[in-house]
């Protein structure tokens, strides 16, 4: 055995891997646009009216939201690089806030529609038509998936803000704070296609 | 990357080089919120274009204008602009890929 | 022997780590050990999936019921497939010797990720778990072949949501085995080691690499629509609900088609490495080879529609699927072609690995050739659903990564046990599974034909003859497998001594002592040649 211990770490392997992942991640959504998109076609006048259906106040101040997020947590790498612990924690917590708020409009956004009984399998929503069972289905399902990945992602965040409260990720060792960058950039990339889909169409 | 290390430099390493073409590269925080604000005006542009009837178009220039976001937020926030090329090449295959399956798929919608 | 201490390193099968026994294993993240975790789940499920076949066969030995009830049937081809193909072929050889051999030809000490490689056995097992247990609770096994065609799937009472789940959480493995492989040949080649003087293994598992990381998302999201149409009515495949069923047919084949060449890559890159060594000979047209193999993978995610020409898709659709599948071939055959020029006028060294790959080949070009005919549109009227389908995909998958797999079984046998394997026995055993392989799939072809349909319980009459021969053939082949699988257990009690390199390989495993220590090379390699270079 070789008695010098070898310190090995290729960061440019860790971020390879990351974005891999993202690849993953772009296919596993895409499949719902190709389902979005073919039923779009099939029922675009039913999908044009329910569009107006959505608050579209509240979908731009969400996009606005995730934007501003992605650019607190890519500014917390700066300051990482910079060695400003106490900034990078500062964008680092506001990134989080940012996308709780995110979620937290989503639920109020959700609970209006589920005032109104309109959610997949109801009742209400098969009397309207076929296209408006589609329309939500995939609102549904799309948004609820994004928001699942939003709660991934604010938990990898969460772990990576305690890593640098630790010192375990510094200036010289940062690539997991560039991931956990590039996985909330993904997640703000969904919702930059996923807002006019269903809130612009109009 | 493909460089081959002579058998007596690795053989005395005892820490491996670490592999970053960008290690001091920093983005200015100002950088950042010059593109946030080019961001937020594309998205109350899109916002704005869509509220005027203009049949198929609106969702064209919808994708369009969210894929201008795209690439800005994967080219400066994702640093695909300062990563090697394979990066970049990698993720407009991956989208082409998913491009030429939905357009396929189509070849059975639009013609039955 | 460690050259600078002169220490002789222990194998990593006699290394003493942190944990002890069943531990050692299950904790490890020796990327040698997880590819034997692999090696004793995929053979044991694999005995699963042969023993359901074996019945499956038995009851069609004659029309009407022989020993099962119609839905027994039915159950039971639908897990023969899940298993088979999520828990056997798919992972079946990267898992196992790419996990293996990839990092030791490469001329590296690990993958890239070594507990990630961890987690995907995790994963594996759990998946696996979720599949088996849909068969025992709920209201009744899966029924729907492991397709899982909606809107059957979502209507029927069969217990769906394990199965669908377990079958998502065995893509998530295949997912990150994909990623980790990739990452590890972009970032771990030894010095000198250009992308073109990479063997073929490698490259292929490369090219399997991206089908796996690009298409198993798709049936991942297909899956958990499934199970949002089961649980929530989403609608989305629901006719009554304005779904189209068709459209779950487009996102399931637009996986499981580029996840046949997720099964066929690394076969071919191992027949490539059997080849050559037993041919004592350069591979014939390296390049080629590599461009094959990644135009396979690319090719073949633009083809799926071919498992839907009956389906009622456009006339746009059926041709344009046609030709794509027609060009797909033709990549394969490239490497057929260089096979058959690598053995000419090479110095041939008969031995059993040599003897699988000459039969891979065989039974290869014969799967290849019936799906040019199930390619052809007017053909695939007639044949779709038919048995002549089941003979295809049973001759070019079976046949196919089936034999490449007993072929790299015995081919690297010495290097992962450091004993050699009894050669008769093999050979007996070999031999009683290809006539077997022969006679149970070719009559299907036949039967087929003349009309027989598949995934059927019953069958008229006239069919019967040809059902006795195959479900005879079964039995051959299975007692075959028996002695195959026998074979390599009990040589391992053998007190043979396999040297590093018993064949005259050329690639860097053959290197390394058999067994190989843990971290694979005392010093990392510095590549300066070629990986086939025989003078």
């Amino acid at each position: 055995m070789n008695t010098t211990p070898e310190i090995h770490r290729d960061d440019l392997a860790s971020k390879t891997g990351m974005w891999f992942f993202l690849f993953t991640e772009m296919l596993l959504f895409g499949g719902l646009f190709i389902v979005y998109s073919i039923y779009r076609f099939r029922n675009a006048e039913a999908f044009h009216l329910a569009a107006h259906e959505l608050n579209v106040a509240i979908g731009t101040i969400n996009t606005i939201i995730l934007l501003v997020s992605s650019t607190t947590i890519a500014m917390s790498i700066t300051a990482i690089q910079k060695k400003n612990k106490k900034l990078a924690l500062i964008f680092l917590g506001t990134t989080i806030l940012l996308g709780l708020a995110f979620l937290v409009n989503k639920y109020f956004e959700w609970g209006e529609h589920l005032k109104e009984h309109i959610y997949p399998g109801s009742a209400v929503l098969a009397l309207r038509g076929q296209g408006d069972v589609l329309f939500y289905g995939l609102y549904f399902f799309m948004t609820g998936l994004h928001a699942l990945h939003i709660i991934i992602g604010l938990v990898f965040i969460g772990v990576i803000t305690a890593m640098i409260y630790r010192d375990k990720i510094t200036s010289d060792n940062f690539v997991l704070l560039e991931n956990s960058g590039l996985y909330w950039h993904l997640v703000d990339l969904i919702w930059i296609f996923l807002f006019p889909l269903f809130y612009l169409i109009t | 990357m493909d460089l081959p290390l002579p058998p007596v430099l690795s053989h005395y390493l005892n820490l491996t080089i670490i592999m970053e073409n960008e290690k001091n590269h920093i983005i200015p925080y100002r950088t950042f919120l010059y593109v946030l604000a080019l961001l937020i005006t594309l998205t109350l542009t899109s916002v704005a274009i869509t509220q005027i009837y203009l049949g198929t178009l609106t969702v064209v220039l919808a994708l369009v204008i969210a894929a201008v976001k795209s690439s800005f937020v994967l080219r400066i926030f994702m640093h695909l602009k300062f990563e090697q090329k394979m990066f970049s090449i990698a993720v407009i295959a991956v989208v082409l890929i998913l491009c030429v399956v939905i357009i396929i798929t189509f070849l059975d919608y639009l013609y039955r | 022997m460690n050259t600078k201490t002169g220490i002789v390193e222990p194998s990593f099968l006699e290394h003493k780590g942190k944990y002890k026994g069943l531990f050692s294993w299950i904790f490890s993240t020796d990327h040698k050990r997880i590819a034997l975790l692999y090696l004793f789940s995929i053979l044991t499920f694999f005995a699963v999936g042969a023993t359901l076949g074996l019945l499956m066969k038995f009851e069609l030995i004659a029309p009407g019921k022989t020993i099962m009830t119609p839905q027994a049937y039915n159950a039971f081809f639908t897990l023969h497939g899940i298993v088979m193909i999520f828990a056997v072929v798919i992972p079946g050889l990267p898992a196992v010797f790419g996990n293996f051999m990839l990092p030791i030809m490469i001329g590296a000490k690990d993958v890239a990720f070594p507990r990630i490689n961890l987690l995907s056995w995790y994963l594996y097992v759990t998946g696996v778990s979720l599949v088996l247990i849909s068969q025992f609770t709920g209201q009744g096994p899966p029924d729907t072949g492991w397709t899982f065609y909606a809107p059957y799937s979502f209507r029927t009472t069969g217990n769906m949501l394990p199965a669908v789940f377990g079958a998502f959480v065995l893509g998530f493995s295949s997912i990150l085995t994909g990623l980790n492989f990739l990452v590890t040949m972009h970032r771990m080649r030894a010095p000198g080691m250009t992308w073109l003087k990479m063997p073929l293994f490698p490259w292929t598992l490369y090219a399997t690499g991206w089908v796996q990381l690009l298409a198993t998302p798709i049936i991942g999201i297909t899956l958990l629509m499934i199970v949002a149409e089961r649980t929530l009515h989403i609608g989305f495949f629901d006719p009554t609900l304005g779904g189209d069923p068709l459209l779950y047919q487009h996102l399931f084949w637009t996986y499981s088609h580029p996840a046949v060449y997720i099964m066929i890559l690394p076969a071919m890159g191992a027949i490539s490495e059997i080849i050559t060594t037993f041919s004592h000979k350069t591979i014939f047209g390296y390049k080629f080879m590599v461009v094959s193999a990644m135009a396979i993978a690319f090719v073949g995610y633009f083809v799926w529609g071919h498992h839907m020409f009956t389906s009622g898709m456009s006339g746009t659709a059926l041709y344009t699927f046609s030709l794509l599948t027609f060009l797909v071939a033709i990549p394969s055959a490239i490497k057929v072609f260089n096979w058959i020029s690598t053995m000419h006028q090479g110095s041939l060294d008969l031995q059993t690995p040599f003897y699988w790959a000459i039969a891979f080949i065989f039974v290869f070009m014969i799967g290849g050739f019936s799906g040019l005919i199930l390619g052809s549109l007017a053909a695939n009227v007639h044949l779709h659903n038919t048995h002549f389908v089941v003979a295809h995909f049973h001759f070019i998958v079976f046949g196919g990564t089936g034999f490449a797999f007993f072929g790299a079984m015995h081919y690297w046998y010495p290097k992962i046990t450091g004993k050699m394997y009894d050669t008769r026995w093999a050979n007996i055993g070999l031999v009683l599974f290809f006539i077997g392989f022969i006679t149970l799939y070719g009559p299907m072809f036949y039967l087929g034909f003349k009309g027989m349909p598949r995934r059927y319980y019953d069958y008229d009459e006239v069919f019967h003859a040809g059902n006795i021969i195959s479900t005879m053939g079964s039995w051959v082949l299975y007692s075959g497998l028996a002695i195959i699988i026998i074979n390599l257990f009990a040589s391992l009690k053998s007190r043979s001594k396999a040297p590093s390199d018993p064949w005259g390989g050329k690639t860097l495993e053959w290197t390394v002592p058999s067994p190989p220590p843990v971290e694979n090379f005392d010093e990392i390699p510095v590549v300066t040649k070629g990986p086939y270079d025989y003078k």
